[in-house]
């Protein structure tokens, strides 16, 4: 079974091919990504319309693309995916629209999936089929999640996720403020490689007595960081900036690992994955497989390619849907922008 | 032959099949649903019920480009697109303005619609039908303006400027590309007339934070 998957939730455009098994394995053959993230920089954030219209023109070239990749014609494709949500709704829209017109074009079943669930099928990309349960941790520029993943096409519960900034917003910010480029985790991971993580000591949100267990804060990090920068420049003091960057990175790292390992250890899950767009970030995966060890937990963390949005996620979800057998979803469905984790797929 | 015609420029998801014989064109089927922002949820229901009407099936689609400022826009467009590809037949773009004035008989005249934020999209059609200025966006007065620079008194569209009222249909959107449908020519890009730049401001310096 062919499964092709489309992603269309933010900035990427992404278009993915993954062939099932008959034993449910997946293997990925095509994996295509049309980014609009430099029209954005400028603008220190994405911007929706600027997203949408990219998306559409992106779509077919990317379509292109993969088929060549995976040197399969469009009539070879057995099933269709495509994110359905969470996401930007004029974004979401052009990929929504353009699956269900491949679809219903060559009469074949189309499956509305969550963007979430499919970063953590991504995964299966590499390692195979998960373990259940397993926790799952979801870290990026739009989402910041602890997940119990129980099935993946039947079950997934979100134990906390962020109550304001993502963690990837959080980097977005402080990159800002340091005068550093759109997106903000490759250059302050880069900058903090050189400064002492413990130069500053940087407040950990959400973490105390009183604080939801495995929910997450990052706005007072950010505002923390913004106020001690403030205070030198103010004392003409040289921010030494790759302290900074390094002191905030240990904060955000520290956090989220400790929440996920601890979550993971209350519900006697011994698999830890993490995936989005910051699971590449070197701090988060090493104090990850750090933690992980100690608790004796497996940690699985996909290549940067797959932990970045992308329609290989989306296949691959795909393809875990037609083989636990769940129904396509009906031609009538839409974009849903704030689509629950809860539902995998229509 | 059978010719797919598709428009979600405007509030209203426009979806039809229009037969092309050698001297006429017809629509064999037509659906226009009115559910403002629905489009990613009507449109491939319509089209699938389109094209079940169509059981030879279509030699090419014909889909509004707009200007439009409706998000829906763009699923008209990759619907057209995706099912071009898929059916391996070409997609011709129209201008949402000219497949209007191509059911309003001699000109000249002028065709507006409504843009949101109290502006209007608009275009100029001389005494044969062809589009001699526009399409653009403006402000109700500019376009009145430009009406009367071309010295024209009959106005058309979706009532915003008091006119005639005309929608855009898959008999138009079919006749607006008619030649270049009929003799089978490479069809242009699919390119939206957004005639906008999108909403977006630069941050300014950085805010302070501390008191
Ligand atoms: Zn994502």
């Amino acid at each position: 079974m062919i499964i092709l998957g489309i992603e269309s939730s933010c900035d990427e455009t992404g278009v993915g091919i993954a062939e099932l098994g008959a034993d449910g394995s997946v293997r990925l053959l095509a994996d295509q990504v049309a980014s609009s993230v430099g029209q954005h920089a400028r603008f220190g954030g994405v911007v929706p319309e600027i997203a949408s219209r990219a998306h559409l023109e992106a779509m077919r070239p990317t379509m292109d693309r993969a088929l060549a990749e995976s040197g399969l014609a469009l009539s070879d494709v057995d099933a269709f995916a495509v994110t359905r949500g969470p996401g930007l709704a004029g974004a979401l829209m052009v990929g929504v629209g353009a699956a269900k017109a491949y679809a219903l074009a060559l009469g074949k079943p189309c499956y509305g999936v969550n963007h979430l669930a499919g970063h953590v099928a991504a995964d299966t990309l590499q390692h195979g089929s998960l373990p259940s349960p397993c926790l799952a941790l979801l870290v990026s520029g739009g989402h910041t999640q602890l997940l119990l993943v129980e099935d993946l096409a039947g079950k997934i519960t979100e134990l906390g996720s962020t109550i304001d900034d993502a963690a990837g917003e959080a980097y977005d910010k402080v990159a800002r403020l340091l005068e550093l480029p759109y997106p903000g985790g490759p250059p302050i991971d880069k900058l903090a490689a050189e400064g002492d993580p413990e130069a500053i000591a940087f407040p950990r949100g959400m973490t105390g007595p009183r604080d939801a267990r495995h929910d997450f804060s990052f706005s007072g990090l950010k505002t923390a960081v913004a106020r001690w920068v403030e205070r030198a420049e103010a004392a003409g003091e040289t921010v030494p900036v790759a302290d900074v960057a390094a002191s905030f990175q240990e904060a955000v790292a520290d956090v989220l690992t400790m929440k996920a390992v601890r979550a993971a250890e209350e519900y006697g899950i011994g698999t830890l994955l993490i995936s989005g767009g910051v699971a590449a970030n070197s701090r988060i995966s090493g104090l990850a497989a750090q933690r992980c060890a100690a608790a004796g937990i497996e940690l699985r963390v996909p290549r940067p390619r797959l932990c970045t949005d992308n329609g290989a996620m989306i296949a691959a979800l795909g393809a875990a849907l037609v083989h636990a057998g769940v129904a396509p979803t009906a031609m009538e469905f839409g974009a849903d922008p704030a689509m629950p984790v809860e539902l995998i797929s229509l | 032959m059978h010719v797919l015609a598709i428009d979600t420029s405007t509030p209203v998801v426009t979806a039809g099949i229009v037969e092309l014989t050698t001297d006429a064109v017809r629509v064999t089927a037509t659906s226009t649903v009115s559910r403002t922002r629905a489009h990613a949820e009507l449109l491939g229901p319509e089209v699938r019920e389109l094209l079940r009407r169509a059981p030879a099936g279509i030699a090419a689609i014909v889909c509004g480009v707009g200007p439009g400022a409706f998000t829906g826009l763009r699923v008209g467009m990759v619907t057209a697109a995706a099912l071009g590809h898929a059916l391996e037949v070409p997609v011709y773009p129209v201008c949402t303005l000219d497949a209007i004035a191509a059911l309003a008989g001699p000109g000249p005249f002028l065709v507006a619609t409504d843009a949101r934020r109290k502006e209007l999209y608009w275009a100029v059609y001389g005494a044969d039908g062809t589009r001699v200025a526009g399409p653009d966006v403006g402000a109700p007065d500019m376009v009145r303006a430009v009406a009367a620079e071309h010295g024209i008194t009959r106005i058309l569209g979706d009532g915003v400027l008091d006119g005639e009222v005309l929608a855009c249909d898959p008999l138009g959107l079919v006749h607006a590309a008619e030649d270049a449908v009929r003799a089978n020519t490479e069809p242009a890009a699919l390119t939206p007339l957004y005639l906008r730049r999108p909403d977006a401001k630069e941050p300014a310096g950085r805010k302070r934070v501390s008191r």
